[in-house]
């Protein structure tokens, strides 16, 4: 077996602007003197005109990018999570939800696997706090595979796009050459009939992990990858709901907002099945190394394997 | 400014604070003292300044006007329907069911609005990305912001100030009302943003200081405003609130109160009063 490709979506996030900014000369890309960090820095590196720095501003930046993209460019404006979806959120509220910009929120360093850093810039709350705005398309690719593929996506879609991505390198799974990216479009990763692991984001790569782990006591479980968290794939979720009966959600993300609620809005008001949630439990994060402050807290396989097993008696 | 082209102005800012009062009356809601304060600047801005065109209110080659104090809307409607981008009769619909004319401006909902405003200190930084653009993409339009002094309380005001300088953005131009109230008392009381002009100085900017109610001042700060070239000018504009109706002019009570219908008759006849005696 080949060696795994690891791959930070950020990286893969920071290539494919590049990529963009050579087909579309329009494209500005801004940063919040972060762009070592949140990989913009390869954007400024190809195009330094057409890269912009607000420094340490982040309200700033979010209202500029919005003036910006009335005059007809596209914009991606970026920081971590923490401060693009934390500090600004009433300014993407106001000024790029409610008039429906095409602004693209590049928010990196999302959860816990920020690592060393610590609570202060581990952000489990932006996924929440994004779906309350109305209009707003929310993306957390799961490998660079897909973080490309969904940066192209979102730079064709007219408006307000958040786009999570996450500072570990994480394993690649899609296949570059047959991969297909559909704003709105659920993957099934693996089919099953006792239950279903519906994931986003790095927990694609452990639910995969945990459905093995599952078969080999004989449990069979589904996997879906939902990288597009609004607008939701409803039909995937209610057809798994139908076919297994019992649904288990992770995600790197405050189990409160996330995808666990997005999925439970869905099957409690058009097909109830017990939903158990895999996420950050209403808890802040804490300073250590990204890989064991996942298992930490309980972002890993072994505790969607348990989860789903909770799901499957509940049924 | 000639005295003709002066008096046109003076009568159709007496106009638009007809429409201001109207609006406010009708919806029983509304912000008439800071809509009056800035209701001679809006109006050069609109009927002698800027390019915009109410026929083709998208045109990329536009000047960009932002109101970052977004509850002074009824003024900017007002200007908006005498210049001909919706009906005059349009504001009298103000904050009601379904009406183009929301409580805050909507771009999306009024023709000759640039931007989504009402939660103060947000459109600036609009305005200074719409100068950004303008710059990259070689246009020669400019654009216009109005600001409350309260407003300035708000830092991200100052997030802005920086970048527009630090960019060089002198096709922007900043128009701070100081009419020196605001919700809670004097803005000196609450939480004084005194000294402004020194503020934008430091801060990189062209500083002009000027009467907000004489039209021979308002043109020429904006003419000079037009001529600086590598930083943004601000513009002062000394106010009161509630100008041209004599029991809102400096009372802080008026700031977010709608008239009632003796008010609205005496408010009323008071401007229908200037109308006549400069048509005279």
């Amino acid at each position: 077996m080949a060696d795994v490709i690891k791959t930070a979506t950020r990286d893969a996030y920071g290539q494919a602007l590049v990529e963009l900014g050579e087909k579309d000369k329009s494209l500005i890309v801004m940063d919040a003197d972060l762009a070592a960090a949140t990989k913009t820095g390869a954007f400024k590196k190809a195009f330094p005109e057409r890269f912009y720095d607000a420094g340490i501003a982040e309200a700033n930046l979010v209202g500029v990018a919005a003036g910006l993209a009335t005059t007809g460019h596209t914009v991606f404006a970026s920081s971590f999570a923490m401060f693009l979806a934390g500090r600004a959120f009433e300014q993407v509220r106001n000024t790029i939800g409610y008039p429906h910009l095409n602004v693209k929120l590049g928010a990196t360093h999302a959860g816990i696997s920020v690592g060393e850093d610590g609570a202060s810039h581990q952000c489990c709350e932006d996924i929440a706090l994004m779906r309350t705005i109305p209009g707003m398309v929310i993306i957390n690719p799961a490998d660079d595979v897909e973080a490309r593929a969904a940066v192209l996506a979102a730079a064709e879609y007219e408006g307000p796009v958040y786009l999570r991505f996450g500072r570990l390198a994480v394993p690649r799974f899609n296949d570059p050459e047959n991969y297909n990216f559909e704003i709105g479009k659920g993957i099934e990763m693996a089919d099953g009939s006792d239950v279903t692991i519906i994931a986003t984001g790095l927990m694609v790569n452990e639910a995969m992990i945990a459905k093995d782990m599952l078969k080999e006591e004989g449990i069979s479980a589904r996997v879906i990858n939902i990288h597009t968290i609004k607008p939701i794939d409803k039909d995937i979720i209610l057809k798994a709901a139908k076919e297994t009966g019992a649904l288990v959600t992770a995600e790197e993300h405050n189990v409160i907002g996330g995808l666990g609620s997005a999925v439970a809005e869905v099957v409690c008001e058009e097909y109830p099945v017990p939903v158990v949630k895999v996420g950050v439990e209403d808890k802040f994060g804490a300073s250590g190394p990204a890989v064991e402050m996942l298992k930490i807290y309980g972002l890993c396989a072994s505790n969607i394997v348990e989860k789903a097993k909770k799901a499957i008696s509940m049924k | 400014m000639d005295a003709a082209t002066k008096k046109q102005l003076q009568i159709k800012a007496c106009n638009v604070r007809m429409g201001v009062i109207e609006g406010v009356f009708n919806a029983k809601s509304g912000h008439p003292g800071g809509s009056l304060s800035i209701a001679d600047v809006l109006t050069y801005l609109y009927f002698e300044h800027i390019n915009v065109d109410p026929k083709n209110p998208k045109d990329e080659n536009r000047d960009r006007f932002v109101l970052s104090k977004g509850h002074t809307a009824p003024a900017l409607y007002a200007v908006l329907a005498h210049k001909g981008f919706f009906p005059v009769s349009e504001l009298k619909n103000l904050r009601k069911p379904g009406s183009m004319l929301q409580g805050h401006p909507s771009m999306k909902l009024t023709p000759g609005v640039d931007m989504s405003t009402g939660s103060l200190g947000q459109g600036i930084s609009t305005a200074v990305g719409m100068a950004l653009g303008g710059k990259i993409d070689g246009k020669d339009y400019r654009v216009y912001t109005v600001l409350g002094d309260g407003e300035i309380q708000e830092g991200q005001v100052w997030e802005a100030a920086m970048f527009a300088s630090a960019k060089g953005l002198d096709n922007l131009c900043a128009v701070i009302d100081n009419n020196n109230l605001q919700i809670d008392g004097s803005v000196a009381e609450v939480n004084s943003p005194y000294p402004i002009p020194e503020k934008f100085r430091a801060f990189g900017w062209n500083v002009i200081e000027i009467c907000g109610h004489s039209f021979d001042e308002i043109d020429a700060a904006f003419r000079a405003a037009a001529e600086t070239k590598g930083k943004p000018t601000a513009i002062i504009v000394k106010t009161v609130k509630g100008c041209g109706v004599s029991f809102m002019e400096d009372q802080c009570s008026w700031h977010g109160t709608a008239p009632n219908a003796e008010q609205y008759e005496q408010a009323m006849a008071e401007l229908q009063a200037k109308l006549a005696e400069l048509e005279a």
